[in-house]
This record gives C-alpha cells, sequence and structure tokens, in this order.
C-alpha cells in the first residue's frame, strides 16, 4: 500500500510540471501579444510639440482672435502673409467670395499658421513624463505649443497618402486592400471549394490523387515571396493584355501600370491561400458524418445530390471559417504584393481591377522606411487600421460558424 | 404498377426507365413479356447467383446463391465478421461506396441483373431502400426528412398527403403530427429510427434491407420497430440483418444463416423457413449457433 502510496505521488508531481509548463506556455503567448499591442499604442499616441510659423494670436484683428474673424478679414490675413504670386494663383483657383469661410480659414492655418510637429513623444512617455517634456519643450522648443495627439483620427482614414506626415492618410490604401481582397474571394473561394469537394467526394484514391493531395498540402507551406514572384511571371508579364485591362479597352492614361494592377495584385493572393482554402474545405467536408452520406445515397440521391443537399450544408460553416482565415492571412501579406508591383505612393482612389493600386501592409512597410519620426507614428496607426479590419474578419468568422451551426 | 403510376409524371424517357421489369435500356416486348413470365412464375423479389464480395483482395463473401420471397421478411443472421451486412449491402449496391469493394456474380432483381455495367445504382437504390444500424435522420426538419427523398426523385403530388402516409406508415404520425417543422435529430432513438423508415417507404421502394435496425434501441423501442416490421411487409418486401436470433425467430418468416468457411470469407450455411430453421436445422453447425454454442 504505501508503495503504491508513493508511485502516486510521483504520477501527481509529473502531472503538476507538466501543467505548469503548458501553463507558462500559454501565459508567455499571451505576454507576448500584450507587449505587441502596447508598443503599437506608443507610437500612435502621444504628445506632441507643434511650432507654428505665425503665432496666431498675433493674427487678431482688434482681439478678436481669428476663429472668429470675418471672411473678409481672412482674406486680408492671407493677402499681408502670403507672396503675391501665391495669392493671386489662389484667387484665380476660384475668387474669395465664392469660397466658403471655412476654406479660407484652413488656407490661413495651412499657409500663414503653418503648424510644425517638430518632436514627438510615445505614449509612455506621455503618460508618466509630463513634468520632463513640458521642461524640454520649454528649452529647446520655446516657440512650440504642446498637445497630446491620437495620430489614429476621422481624417487619418479617410484622407490619401501626402508627403507630409501630418496630412497623409490610409483612404487609399484600404481601398486598394479592399480591391484586392475582393479580388482574392471571387478568385479562391469558388476554386478552392470546388477543389476540395472533388478530392474528397469524386476523386477515387489513387496514386495521382495522393501525389496531388501531397503537394497541396506542401503548397500551404511555400514562402510567400515565391507566390509573388509567380504572379510577376505570370499575372503581371504573361498575363499582360488580360490584367492591365487592355483587352477591355479599359487602360487608365495616368498609368503606366501594365500588369501591375489591383487584379495582379488579387490574384496572386488568391493563388498563395488557394491551398490553405483546399485543405480548411477538405477538413470541413470530412467532418460530416459518413452515416448521412450513406443515408443519402440510400434515397437514391446521385452524387451531386448528396453533396448539395447534405454535405455541403453541413460543411459550410467550417468552410468560411477556413475561408475567412486565409483571407486574414492574405490581407496582411505584403512579401507578394512588393515583387507583383504595388506602388508605394499614390494619391488617388483605386477605380476598378484595372488600376494601380497600394496596400496597408505595403504602406505600412513604406511608412517605417522612412527616416522622419512622425512617418513612424502614422505607420503605427495604420497597424491599428489592419488589426483592426483582421479582428472584424475573425469576428465574422466566429459569428458565420455559430450562425450556421445553429441552424438545426 | 404503384410506383409506375407515382412516378409516371416524369419526363418520358424516365417513364420507360421508372418500369421496375425493366432496369436496363429498354427491350423489345417480347423480353418484356418473358419477364413477366418469369415474375408470375415464382414470388421472388431479388435473388442472389454465385455472388461473391471481395474488399480488395479479400473474399468476404462466396459464392452464395439465395432467393428472397417477395412479401416475406428474411432475416440473415450469423456469427460476428461473416458478411451479413455485406451480404445486405450487396442486394442494393451500397457497398460501393466503400473504394475497395467489389462483387463477382449476379443479383437479379425481376430477372434484370443488376450489377450490369448499363445498371445505375442510383436507380437500384431508389427501388431498393435501406434503414441502417444507427437512427442518422437528416439534420432537416421531420418534414423534409421525409419529403426530402421523393422530392429529389422526381415526385410531384401532393407532398402535404405523401409525408402524412408514410408517418402513418412508419407508425409515428401520432408522435410527431404538431412537430413536422422541428429537427429529426430532436426525436428519441427508436422514433428517430421510426423516422428513417418512414422516409424510406416515402420513396415507395420494393424491397427495404434493415441492417440490425433495433441494435441501437432499448427493448420498448425495439418492439414497436418489430410490430412496424410485420405491418411493412405487408407491403413491401424486408431483408434484415440481426445479431438477436430471438428477433429473427420473432420477424421473420425465411432465415438465412451465415457462417465463416475456414478461410474466413462467409458463406451461406443454411436457409430456409424460420420455423423449420429453428426448430429442425438441417446442419449441425446451425443448431450449434441457434442453441448458442458459438458466435
Amino acid at each position: 500500500m504505501s508503495e503504491f502510496k508513493a508511485n502516486l505521488d510521483i504520477r501527481h508531481r509529473a502531472g503538476h510540471i507538466w501543467r505548469n509548463i503548458f501553463r507558462a506556455s500559454t501565459v508567455f503567448g499571451i505576454l507576448a501579444l500584450i507587449v505587441l499591442l502596447l508598443n503599437i499604442a506608443n507610437s500612435a499616441f502621444g504628445y506632441v510639440a507643434i511650432e507654428n510659423d505665425i503665432n496666431p494670436a498675433d493674427l487678431a484683428i482688434n482681439s478678436i482672435p481669428i476663429e472668429q474673424l470675418h471672411q473678409v478679414d481672412l482674406v486680408w490675413i492671407l493677402e499681408q502673409n502670403v507672396s503675391a504670386g501665391l495669392f493671386r494663383r489662389l484667387e484665380s483657383e476660384m475668387p474669395w467670395e465664392e469660397r466658403a469661410r471655412e476654406e479660407i480659414y484652413d488656407l490661413v492655418v495651412e499657409r500663414v499658421v503653418n503648424p510644425q510637429v517638430v518632436h514627438t513623444w510615445p505614449l509612455g512617455g506621455s503618460l508618466f513624463h509630463r513634468a520632463e517634456i513640458q521642461a524640454e519643450v520649454a528649452a529647446k522648443f520655446p516657440g512650440a505649443t504642446l498637445e497630446f495627439r491620437s495620430w489614429l483620427t476621422g481624417d487619418f482614414l479617410t484622407t490619401p497618402q501626402s508627403p507630409e506626415a501630418d496630412r497623409a492618410g490610409v483612404r487609399t490604401a484600404i481601398l486598394g486592400s479592399g480591391w484586392t481582397i475582393a479580388i482574392t474571394i471571387l478568385f479562391a473561394f469558388p476554386l478552392g471549394v470546388g477543389a476540395a469537394i472533388y478530392l474528397e467526394e469524386y476523386a477515387s484514391d489513387n496514386r495521382l490523387n495522393r501525389v496531388i493531395q501531397t503537394n497541396i498540402n506542401n503548397l500551404a507551406g511555400v514562402p510567400s515571396i515565391i507566390y509573388g514572384m509567380l504572379g510577376l511571371a505570370i499575372f503581371v508579364r504573361a498575363l499582360e493584355p488580360f490584367t492591365s485591362g487592355a483587352i477591355f479597352g479599359a487602360v487608365d492614361d495616368t498609368a503606366t501600370a501594365s500588369g501591375r494592377t489591383i487584379i495582379s495584385a488579387g490574384m496572386t493572393l488568391g493563388l498563395l491561400i488557394l491551398p490553405l482554402i483546399i485543405i480548411n474545405a477538405q477538413e470541413a467536408i470530412k467532418a460530416v458524418s459518413n452515416s448521412l452520406r450513406q443515408a443519402s445515397y440510400g434515397m437514391g440521391a446521385t452524387r451531386w445530390q448528396t453533396v448539395w443537399h447534405h454535405v455541403l450544408p453541413n460543411a459550410i460553416s467550417g468552410i468560411l471559417t477556413g475561408t475567412i482565415l486565409a483571407i486574414s492571412r492574405a490581407i496582411g501579406e505584403t512579401a507578394p504584393l512588393v515583387v507583383v508591383g504595388a506602388s508605394t505612393f499614390i494619391t488617388f482612389d483605386p477605380e476598378g481591377p484595372f488600376s494601380k493600386f497600394t496596400t496597408l501592409p505595403i504602406q505600412i512597410y513604406q511608412w517605417t522606411a522612412r527616416p522622419q519620426a512622425e512617418f513612424r507614428n502614422i505607420a503605427a496607426a495604420a497597424i491599428l487600421v489592419l488589426l483592426a479590419m483582421l479582428l472584424s474578419m475573425n469576428a465574422a468568422a466566429v459569428v458565420l460558424r455559430n450562425r450556421y451551426n445553429r441552424k438545426i | 404498377m404503384r410506383i409506375e403510376r407515382i412516378f409516371a409524371d416524369k419526363n418520358k424517357k424516365r417513364k420507360i426507365r421508372v418500369d421496375p421489369l425493366n432496369l436496363c435500356h429498354p427491350r423489345s416486348n417480347h423480353a418484356q413479356s418473358k419477364r413477366e413470365l418469369i415474375m408470375t412464375n415464382n414470388n421472388y423479389a431479388i435473388e442472389a447467383r454465385g455472388l461473391n464480395i471481395y474488399y480488395d483482395d479479400f473474399l468476404a463473401v462466396r459464392d452464395v446463391n439465395l432467393k428472397i420471397e417477395a412479401r416475406k421478411i428474411t432475416a440473415i443472421i450469423g456469427p460476428s465478421g461473416c458478411g451479413k451486412s455485406t451480404m445486405l449491402r450487396a442486394f442494393n449496391r451500397m457497398n460501393e461506396l466503400v473504394p475497395s469493394a467489389w462483387a463477382k456474380g449476379e443479383v437479379l432483381y425481376h430477372g434484370e441483373n443488376i450489377y450490369a455495367p448499363d445498371v445505375d445504382p442510383v436507380e437500384v437504390r431508389r427501388r431498393i431502400g435501406m434503414v441502417f444500424q444507427k437512427p442518422n435522420p437528416f439534420p432537416k426538419s421531420i418534414y423534409e426528412n421525409v419529403a426530402w427523398g421523393a422530392r429529389i426523385n422526381g415526385y410531384r403530388g401532393n407532398m402535404d398527403e405523401l409525408v402524412e402516409q408514410s408517418l402513418r406508415g412508419a407508425a409515428i404520425w401520432d408522435e410527431v403530427k404538431d412537430k413536422l417543422d422541428q429537427s429529426g435529430l430532436s426525436l428519441s432513438g427508436g422514433q428517430q429510427q421510426r423516422l428513417c423508415i418512414a422516409r424510406t417507404i416515402a420513396i415507395k421502394p420494393d424491397i427495404i434491407l434493415m441492417d440490425e435496425p433495433a441494435s441501437a434501441l432499448d427493448p420498448i423501442a425495439t418492439l414497436k420497430i418489430e410490430e412496424l416490421m410485420h405491418e411493412l411487409s405487408k407491403e413491401f418486401t424486408i431483408i434484415v440483418v440481426t445479431h438477436n436470433m430471438q428477433q429473427a425467430a420473432r420477424v421473420s418468416d425465411f432465415t438465412a444463416f451465415f457462417n465463416l468457411g475456414e478461410d474466413r470469407a462467409g458463406v451461406l450455411e443454411e436457409y430456409d423457413k424460420t420455423n423449420k430453421l429453428f426448430t429442425n436445422p438441417a446442419k449441425q453447425t446451425t443448431e450449434d449457433y441457434i442453441t448458442g454454442r458459438f458466435g
């Protein structure tokens, strides 16, 4: 008996050790995630020191601040403070009388006050070392004002790319990502699900099909840059008349885009996630109970009727979940798009599948490579946008799964 | 025939093909009358002739010759692994769903070999329905469970009527008539099995194959299924595989006893009227088995 007891203690101890190891790995993962998020938030928010060419208070007329000045006075301020050439050019673009007061006010702020971010501080410092920052501003930037800024704003989402970090936004990149992913889904979802149905329900278990299956599994692990090379060779070069839209007569004259268009990028990403979609869909189809297939065949159903009425409805939530997770991966891909030729600087919205494009990851990549500190701040803000897009797609996957699971 | 009338409103070509005498391509009138002669002369619903069933190169069932009487219940009994289920599934080509399975020999259904190359297994399974060991209703409503099979087979009559008639036929109407829109999976095991029988008779088969239909059920549900089988045998030919010898003795008119041969292949040891086989078997092995000395 005592021997059994001693033995039992050892068994329990081994169990405890393993449990702690597993718990530690979970905790480590969560910590890594938290550090990542804090790191991004650290750059996306924080104090900025802003220096103006002219203090707005000095522009006040009869001690009325410029915010409350009349349109005519604002025009007068402009005339006094900008070069005569610029003033005439602005007037010839649109006469002053026809412009709204807000527009003229914005011009005054932009051209006369001209606020510039001269220094930025991360969120951590802004929260915990406020006094030091204020002292630093007073010492180094005597004319500057200190304000707390969120780099992620509504304007940031709706303004296009700009060479100045202060005015740059992610509108072009969000639209580019949206278009690209739409093409990716249209291309990869039907192909992937079709292939999965064929492999699971129709293909016989012979050597050729086993080779195909193994290769699909291997393709899922091929580095994405290689898909980029493939996309460059096939979609950008070989299929250029198609991917540039030339055969549809849809070439826009601004573009030297040639084949480096949204449709090339979408199809490249489609190829990239095709193996993932196939494998996920196959797993979902395999999970449909065989007794259901037998019941269906036993009723005199054809193979297609069995697949359409029983296998697919029962596999669809798994297929959709797998597809959405694959698409989440495609949204975050950068390397293949660099190879396929995403534009790094583009200020106009994509108009269709044959436009030049940029995407969020490309934009982030490009901003982080800039030397100015503010670009790192807007890169962090763009990362938050990208994360929000990914999280909402994953949430959609969960909702879809629950919804189809509840249906009987 | 009845079946033909129900499916008569399908297209013309199909109408010829649904004639139970004519599973293959339409033949001459002469051949037709010859087969009718066979029909009237004997009362067999289906017949295995020299049937061997293999899984790859493993012989599972050897050289079976078996004539199943129409509108009777035939039980297939035997020890585990002797190929009872394999034999049953050979009658409607369900074995083909296992990729490695293949058959040699003939299964004659109204004089027509269902293994002939030009016979479509889909057609065969429409005529020869199947009820499985584990109740497997579709994850759809009770109504849809019954209606689906008829619909995909092209039934265009009054569906509500067919559903009610089939559920009554399976003795489950009174229990489900107020909840036809509920999931078939919400029923108890015995009810699910009767629902599966209802959906099978909804497509008006000739023969119903039952693979241990009560083995997953409690004794009361089992009794209901057995009573139901009796009712159904007035209209359908039933072949039932069972592990339970009392059940075979209770419900069946004929019993086929399968045994393992020396090379692990199943063989038909004895086939006779149930009364005779259980009281006065011709072979010693049969007696040993039914008295519980092995198996």
